[in-house]
């Protein structure tokens, strides 16, 4: 790409971010603080480590829900989707619990694990669980028959068959389910942070709002929550363009 | 049956010892409640080491009657034998081909080739694909992923990898069906080589009158709705076959009129 093209998104960006500075000094009483002090507002949290610290928190409540999500969502969606018959009767099921938010866990959460890690970790894994599981039965369902004629050719039971065909014919299609639900992971942690625990990005938010309207720490929070989700994906998306799995989004039949 | 002295037909049986046998076989498809003959009365044997092919037009149940011999689907009547042995299921000592979207997309050449050789031994493995590898030459693509194989070369590899399990039967499905006009001759003189050189027991499907007679020992020609044996035809001439002789015309224009087209274009 020409340096001229890569730079207008930048260039959009400080735009937007002028205008928002000159919004704010022609309105001088907002609480709202404009880019100048949401700058100063980061170099604060950074100054007192608290970003790092703060990041590494939300970072290892998403690892975790994530994770075990992940760990259970995959066998459970390769079994579930290969057994016709035990789609049909969760199939109600899932389609039931799917519109519920993670959000709406909160309480039970709260009352099962308490205030605390476990209680945000759950919420995540909630978050994610749902939305990986059905991705991977839906992804079983299109893999093509001829590998699975051919895997059965070659002599592999069910076990096999969802370890050595199953398995690695979704891989690109588990991949985009997997970045989503990074995503929809990402989201909930703010949320349970805000309420469950009292350490990070989440956390930063409420109590920077609670202890003084600092909203010019809230929106640095803000700042930084969008930055670390955008690495993430940034992470996941790189990860697709492997060369093993190239040709989920080369071949198309 | 109209006098046709050019041709002859063959019965059901032959001198070899038989490796498969198909006693009345039906398919009957029902979908929506209507139900449908796709087979009919299938009687069948091929000989160990024998190579036939099945013809007809598409929609003459010859894919259907590969994939119930393979295992793939139980006919609704009569039996499949294989060595005295009735078929059930698909098995690995006989190895089915599919068109060259049969190559694993997520393994490359050698994990694709070595799939079924889980039970070997390291050295053992490395060693078998090897070989194969250098029978469908293509050597120096052993870490290349079938996306960036050509399509002729991806058919190549599933053939090597139906080979390295060591089947006594290979099924091939309109195998070459996908590929140029030039590949596809290139391809039927390597499986020809490879048949002569393994003996493998082969049924191969196709609907192209040439290929069938280029390759096959005897020539099954179906016809459709239901799908019936119409006749099989020896194809009396010795490898490697020369596609204008008399007698290979002769016996191309016989299975022509026979399906009931003339061959003027």
């Amino acid at each position: 790409m020409k340096l001229r093209v890569r730079l207008r998104p930048i260039l959009f960006i400080l735009v937007l971010l002028a205008a928002w500075q000159v919004a704010v000094l022609l309105h001088p009483r907002q609480l709202l603080p404009g880019p100048w002090k949401t700058g100063h507002g980061i170099a604060e949290l950074v100054e007192h480590g608290l970003i790092v610290k703060y990041t590494v928190a939300s970072l290892f409540r998403v690892t975790w829900g994530f994770f075990l999500a992940v760990i259970i969502a995959i066998p459970l969606g390769l079994a579930i989707g290969w057994y016709r018959r035990a789609e049909m009767a969760l199939n109600p099921i899932l389609q039931l619990i799917r519109p519920i938010s993670p959000l709406a866990w909160i309480p039970i959460a709260i009352l099962w694990f308490g205030v605390g890690d476990s209680a945000a970790v759950f919420l995540i894994f909630v978050g994610c669980f749902l939305p990986l599981l059905l991705a991977v039965i839906n992804a079983v369902q299109g893999v093509p028959a001829v590998y699975i004629n051919a895997g059965r050719n070659f002599g592999l039971g069910p076990i096999a068959l969802m370890r050595r065909i199953l398995y690695p014919a979704i891989v690109p299609r588990l991949m985009t389910g997997l970045r989503i639900t990074l995503g929809v992971a990402w989201l909930v942690v703010v949320a349970a942070e805000m309420i469950a625990v009292s350490s990070g990005l989440g956390f930063l938010i409420v109590d920077a709002r609670n202890a003084g309207n600092r909203y010019d720490l809230v929106l640095a929070g803000m700042v930084v929550i969008g930055f670390v989700g955008l690495l993430l994906d940034t992470g996941v998306r790189s990860l697709e363009q492997a060369r093993a799995l190239r040709w989920g989004y080369v071949e198309k039949d | 049956m109209p006098s046709n002295t050019i041709i002859e037909t063959e019965p059901a049986t032959v001198s070899l010892l038989t490796k498969l046998r198909t006693e009345n076989v039906s398919m009957i498809f029902s979908r929506d409640g209507k139900s449908m003959s796709v087979l009919e009365n299938i009687n069948l044997e091929v000989g160990d080491g024998e190579f036939v092919c099945l013809l007809g037009p598409s929609g003459c149940g010859k894919s259907t009657l590969l994939s119930a011999i393979a295992g793939f689907l139980k006919p609704t009547g009569g039996e499949i034998r294989i060595d005295g042995e009735a078929v059930r299921d698909p098995d690995p000592r006989r190895i089915f081909v599919f068109q060259e979207r049969g190559v694993f997309p997520w393994l490359t050449v050698e994990g694709n080739i070595g799939f079924g050789l889980g039970r070997l031994s390291r050295a053992e493995r490395a060693q078998r694909i090897n070989h194969y590898i250098r029978m469908v030459g293509l050597e120096g693509f052993e870490k290349s992923y079938p996306h960036e194989l050509s399509g002729g070369m991806k058919q190549r590899v599933e053939v090597a990898r139906a080979l390295a399990v060591n089947p006594d039967v290979l099924f091939l499905d309109e195998p070459f069906g996908a590929l140029d006009s030039i590949t596809r001759m290139v391809m039927r003189s390597e499986l020809l080589r490879i048949w002569q050189a393994e003996r493998k027991t082969i049924l191969f499907v196709t609907h192209d009158i040439d290929e069938a007679v280029q390759l096959a020992d005897r020539v099954v020609v179906m016809s459709a709705r239901p799908g019936r044996i119409q006749q099989i035809v020896k194809i009396d001439i010795a490898h490697p076959r020369d596609i204008s002789s008399p007698r290979y015309l002769e016996l191309r224009d016989g299975i022509l009129s026979q399906i009931g087209l003339a061959h003027n274009v």
